[in-house]
């Protein structure tokens, strides 16, 4: 994966299937990704969330990133907002917890208490 | 701490990012003559006023309010120290800033490159992903990624959609593979 063919041919798959998500509000992730993120392994968090998303083809939610919010103990940090529910944040995310969080948060609705932090 | 030289690269461009910066310009030259390693970050951000600028480098200064010290150029100043090199900063209020890092290629203690795709492909993951210009020399060979040409290839598709970022991250990887001679 990593030709321009390769590209050009994702980019006809993401045409079909964007056409046939459009609308519908977006689920939210964000990566903490400050200093004391990047050093507890924020990047291989955020590379196995984007691999897991890709792999199942999920256009619906957008990944994104934040700076050092004060929790740096609990890096790395993760935050899910899913529309009209409220934030979940989980810490110490590794990468095999970062693709559980897809599976079983983003995809089937269910939060993993477990790995949850109380702000 | 930061085990690859590609997680420091990540952090000065969170820092450029945070400066409201949208465009990213690093360049990465290997001269294996001069024994030499040059990591340049150029960012359109708010820039450091000479007095920002001197602070930046003191581990207890920080614009930040969540706590009440920044550590990544004080870090990444340190490994260059470390082997051999220097970080230096050249910022002007309005106008951007640039981030020089020199190193010694052979020196024991530099830590390795790294994985840059997944460094790339991490700083696009955003909802308002920014311009960037990868240009990356060793020896007489380059490797270059832009991604106004990626979106020339994208249409109307965005730049950050996971697949579309994975793409990003092997093709990277893949690229400086060859860069390396297939190593
Ligand atoms: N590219 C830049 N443009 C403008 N200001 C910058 C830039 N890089 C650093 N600074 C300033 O220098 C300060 C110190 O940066 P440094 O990366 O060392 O720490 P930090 O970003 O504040 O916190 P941390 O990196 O530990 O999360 C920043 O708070 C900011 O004020
Ligand atoms: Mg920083």
């Amino acid at each position: 994966m990593k030709s321009v063919e390769d590209l050009l041919k994702l980019k006809k798959e993401i045409q079909e299937s964007i056409a046939l998500r459009e609308g519908g509000d977006k689920i939210k992730v964000v990566v903490g990704m400050g200093t004391c993120g990047i050093a507890a392994g924020a990047r291989e968090v955020m590379s196995a969330l984007l691999d897991e998303l890709a792999k199942r083809r999920l256009t619906n939610v957008v990944v994104t990133q934040t700076g050092c919010i004060g929790l740096c103990a609990q890096e790395p940090l993760v935050d899910v907002f899913v529309p009209g529910k409220p934030r979940v944040t989980y810490g110490k995310v590794d990468a095999q917890k970062a693709r559980q969080i897809v599976a079983q948060h983003i995809v089937n609705g269910i939060v993993i208490n477990e790995w949850v932090v109380n702000k | 701490m930061m085990e690859e030289l590609a997680l420091h690269i990540l952090d000065i461009m969170e820092n450029s990012l945070a400066a409201g910066a949208s465009l990213l310009e690093l360049t990465i030259l290997e001269d294996p003559v001069a024994n030499r390693m040059i990591i340049e970050l150029t960012d359109n951000g708010r820039g450091m006023s000479e007095k920002e600028r001197q602070a930046a480098l003191d581990p207890f200064f920080t614009s930040r309010t969540t706590r009440r010290v920044g550590l990544g150029l004080s870090l990444l100043r340190a490994t260059a120290e470390q082997c051999g090199g220097s970080l230096t900063l050249v910022s002007q209020p309005g106008k951007g800033t640039r981030v020089v890092v020199t190193l010694e290629l052979n020196h024991i203690d530099r830590p390795p490159l790294g994985d840059m795709g997944a460094t790339i492909a991490s700083i696009l993951s955003r909802e308002d992903p920014p311009e960037v210009y990868y240009y990356h020399q060793r020896g007489k060979e380059a490797f270059e990624f832009s991604t106004s040409w990626l979106k020339e290839q994208l249409g109307d598709i965005p730049v950050n959609l996971a697949p579309v970022l994975k793409w990003v991250q092997s093709h990277i990887d893949e690229g400086l593979k060859a860069l390396y001679g297939g190593e």
